[in-house]
């Protein structure tokens, strides 16, 4: 029987159902939208004078060009982008580029050598965080305006104060801190001499197929085509939103509410891989996992140790057990898509070999020591794997969880014994990694170069100087085989054991296509994306 | 009433001294924390030099004291820095972030008391029947499910299985970026713009996060009405008001509720206050932008600037609400007046 309670109850819970129902989601990203869902709170800068991060990168790489790019075809080569030709004078330190006339700035401006000048100009005044990538060739703010200069409204000139080989030079040029920015709206911009950052910092001056219209930060990213680039674009409107979570970013997929996710998990995509609805891409990535042992620890110290290390872990079991679909068993310091990467894994777990050096080291009965390693899947479940593996030859490795940037300063101050962490590559060329594992030419905490090598207090001459043979080699295939030594010295004597390589993946919703994830952020495309 | 002013004036005054030991505190604890700050903004392939600029530039060089000073000295300005995690201005930051945890907690607060109070009022009236039984079943489920795990069955029930609500987020991907932000509650703002598929499109985006907070709220203020009903049943007031023939609505509702509005009160802001600062996980499950999220991102980060501001605008809402639940007991309790 209908009481008069019953109805005013009724009637006070019609609101909140109104709520649930009245804007039930019609399931489908709309017509001309692509829909990326993705993990974006990393984002800083989109100036890529600044932009350091994996989000920011990638979308630079849509919104900007450079005069020159890897060939899709082929990685290891390279392509021209903004630059029709270039030439180099045979002492290798004179790249004059020829750029092509049909790119142009969402204003309608073409694309000039003045602009590419300023642009690589900027990079070196304001020295920002991935400056170093073209400072590096000796450039500095008192001479890079008459080391890089426009000779003419397509000519670019850029001399080196040193030789360097070509590759290097044109692979550095390739990341994002390499990309045009439109000089006239950065010197529209400009505040207290910032060239533009202030401004560029959340908004984009770019040729490339995109711009990005706005961004909200930790929300999303709305980008749509910039009208004169003159590169086919085949959806419209790009949309990234802020999901952080990857179960309700398999969610949003399922239903249809995002057209690309991310960040899935492992489960996640052999979930999706077993629904033929929905695709799966996938590209190696220039991120290396690595266990780095403190020389200052007298037991690490000892070669025999650092062999027995490589020769105790189970490379295979974590990769398949722990890591399918998004980390691959990676031995060398070069991740393989690198020029000169080697391809062969010579380390598996050999339990007796690992014992006889550690008898060999006189540590028989093995020793403790402590691990720290990063405090977010899946680096919890490989320490615990590595620290079961280190148990079985007698290590006792407590393990020491951390906030990632808590694990690196710990790492930069050279306080840990073991460290388990992540290594990307800052550009497409083999000197970044190996300068970063191999490099230390000065030990002291006053040196100049304080990367991985540094931090571990790993100092061998040999592979020292062949960092810096190896950048001078103007031959290609010499410099190649330069690096291929370099590995296999690495994997004898240096205290890294590498583990695992990622695997960067996207899954695509029903009739979508073209997205090509690249072996760096700097180097993912948008514009074949295409909605069915 | 006059002893009752004096304690709220005593309250008031006690806020600035309050807020200071806040600021003090998160920054030495922001200090002290084993993350270079630095590296939060340069990353970790920064060469020596960079980092060296920022740290100056930081002005990490200094002696925290004087750090704290100048920080004081910016903050009395109005000045809560830059986060180096958005590069807008922290003030910038929190005029977007806070309101969507607002928006969030206030209807969530509303559905939670509008239901919870008369559950827990009706449970103890019923005590030991079967409906106080369900009551009790609900409140507890709902105190102790995971919020993270109710989020998403229920994003997996209304979103995937029914369809009756939309995924996550504040809004459809249609409307991003096309209403403009007057109070920051898109709600509100979307209504003041006179679009009203926008309006319907917040208001279902809002209804999933909403209503998770709203239960896991609820529950609490339900147990919490129902224990306070149970003792004032009891009392010997409530034995005359019926010896005296009342009728029993009367006496729930005017005798015994009467005298537990006023400790419901504190209840109520309490809970709320809890909404605004510990709404993260819904928050993350839901990806919905609001202060949880920005804290929590920005702890990892250390940028302290974010952590600071969100820190204490936080902390100003939990004393502002304290604050008002002391006034409202000075209205509402008759001993008092």
């Amino acid at each position: 029987m209908l009481t008069r309670r019953h109805l005013l109850a009724a009637t006070a819970a019609t609101p909140l159902a109104t709520i649930g129902f009245a804007g039930a989601a019609e399931a489908k990203t709309p017509r001309g939208v692509a829909v990326m869902a993705k993990q974006i709170d990393d984002i800083i800068s989109f100036d890529p004078a600044e932009a350091y991060e994996f989000s920011n990168n990638e979308v630079d790489a849509n919104v900007y060009r450079r005069l020159v790019a890897p060939d899709p075809h082929d990685n290891t080569k390279i392509a021209g982008d903004l630059a029709k030709s270039w030439t180099v004078s045979p002492d290798g330190t004179t790249f004059t580029f020829q750029l092509k006339t049909n790119a142009r700035f969402p204003s309608g401006k073409a694309v000039t050598a003045e602009d590419a000048a300023y642009s690589l100009q900027r990079v070196v005044k304001l020295n920002k965080t991935p400056g170093f990538i073209i400072t590096q060739f000796g450039f500095t703010k008192d001479n890079v305006d008459s080391l890089i200069h426009a000779t003419g409204p397509h000519t670019l000139v850029l001399k080196l104060p040193a030789p360097q080989a070509t590759s290097f030079v044109l692979f550095c040029l390739t990341a994002n801190v390499g990309s045009i920015v439109e000089k006239a709206t950065a010197v529209k911009h400009e505040a207290a001499g910032d060239m533009g950052n202030g401004w560029l910092k959340t908004n984009t001056a770019g040729a490339g197929p995109y711009q990005m219209v706005s961004w909200a930060a930790s929300d999303h990213i709305n980008m749509t085509p910039n009208p004169h680039s003159g590169i086919h674009v085949n959806t419209p409107r790009i949309v990234i939103r802020h999901v952080k979570d990857p179960s309700a970013q398999l969610l949003l997929l399922q239903k249809g509410d995002a057209d690309i996710v991310r960040d899935l998990t492992p489960d996640q995509i052999k979930t999706v891989a077993a629904d033929k609805n929905f695709h799966i891409t996938q590209s190696p990535q220039g991120s290396s996992m690595y266990i780095a042992m403190n020389q200052t620890m007298p037991e690490l110290a000892k070669p025999q140790v650092i062999q027995a290390i490589k020769w105790a872990i189970d490379y295979d079991a974590i990769a398949k057990n722990i890591t399918p679909n998004s980390w691959v068993v990676s031995q060398s310091f070069l991740p393989k898509g690198l020029p000169g990467a080697l391809t062969t894994e010579p380390f598996h777990k050999d339990v007796a070999k690992a014992k006889a050096l550690m008898a060999e080291a006189g540590l028989k009965d093995g020793f403790a020591c402590t691990m720290d390693y990063i405090s977010a899947a899946p680096y919890g479940d490989i320490a615990q794997a590595v620290q079961a593996d280190l148990a079985a030859i007698g290590i006792k490795v407590t393990l020491v969880a951390g906030e990632q940037k808590q694990v690196i300063t710990k790492t930069r101050a050279r306080t840990h014994q073991l460290a388990m962490l992540v290594w990307g590559t800052d550009y497409f060329d083999p000197n970044s990694n190996a300068q970063a594992f191999c490099a230390n030419p000065d030990d002291s905490d006053n040196s100049k170069l304080k990367i991985l090598a540094w931090r571990s207090h790993f100092v061998d001459k040999e592979l020292t100087d062949m960092v810096t043979q190896a950048t001078a080699e103007l031959d290609a295939a010499k410099r190649v085989a330069i690096y291929t030594k370099m590995q296999q010295l690495s994997q004898e004597r240096a205290p890294f054991a590498m583990l695992l390589q990622k695997i960067s993946s996207a899954e695509l919703g029903k009739g979508v296509s073209g997205f090509v994830i690249g072996p760096l952020p700097d180097y993912t495309k948008y514009a074949e994306i295409k909605k069915a | 009433m006059r002893h009752r002013l004096k304690a709220l004036a005593a309250a008031a005054a006690s806020v600035p001294i309050t807020l200071f030991g806040l600021v003090l505190v998160t920054f030495l604890i922001g200090r002290v924390m084993p993350i270079d700050p630095v590296i939060a903004i340069v990353g970790d392939h920064a060469p020596p030099d960079v980092m060296a600029r920022v740290r100056l530039e930081l002005g990490l060089d200094r002696p925290l004291l004087v750090q704290f000073g100048i920080y004081l000295n910016h903050l009395l300005h109005g000045d809560l820095g830059r986060s180096v995690m958005t590069s807008h201005s922290v003030v910038h930051d929190i005029k977007q972030f806070f309101p969507a945890t607002l928006e969030l907690a206030i209807v969530a607060i509303f559905v939670a008391t509008v239901i919870g109070i008369p559950l827990g009022v009706l449970a103890a009236t019923r005590q030991g029947s079967r409906i106080d039984t369900v009551v009790r079943v609900f409140c507890l489920a709902g105190q102790s499910v995971p919020i993270f795990l109710l989020g998403l069955l229920c994003l997996v029930i209304f979103y995937v299985k029914l369809g009756w609500a939309p995924g996550t987020g504040r809004e459809d991907v249609i409307f991003a970026g096309t209403i403009p932000p007057v109070t920051g509650l898109l709600t509100i703002d979307t209504l003041l713009a006179g679009d009203w598929d926008a309006f319907h499109d917040a208001l279902a985006h809002l209804a999933q996060p909403a209503g998770v907070l709203a239960y896991f709220s609820m529950a609490y203020i339900t147990r919490m009405t129902r224990a306070f009903m149970l003792d004032a049943l009891a009392g010997e007031y409530v034995i005359t008001a019926r010896a005296k023939g009342l009728s029993a609505a009367r006496v729930v509702w005017r005798h015994a509720f009467g005298n537990i509005s006023v400790r419901l009160v504190t209840v109520l802001a309490l809970t709320f206050a809890g909404l605004l600062e510990g709404a993260v996980v819904t928050e993350t499950v839901f990806s919905w932008p609001g202060i949880g999220q920005y804290l929590t991102v920005s702890l990892l980060n250390a940028d302290m600037n974010a952590v600071l501001g969100a820190t204490l605008v936080i902390g100003i809402s939990y004393l502002l609400l304290n604050l008002l639940a002391d006034a409202a007991y000075t209205l509402m309790d008759p001993r008092v007046r």
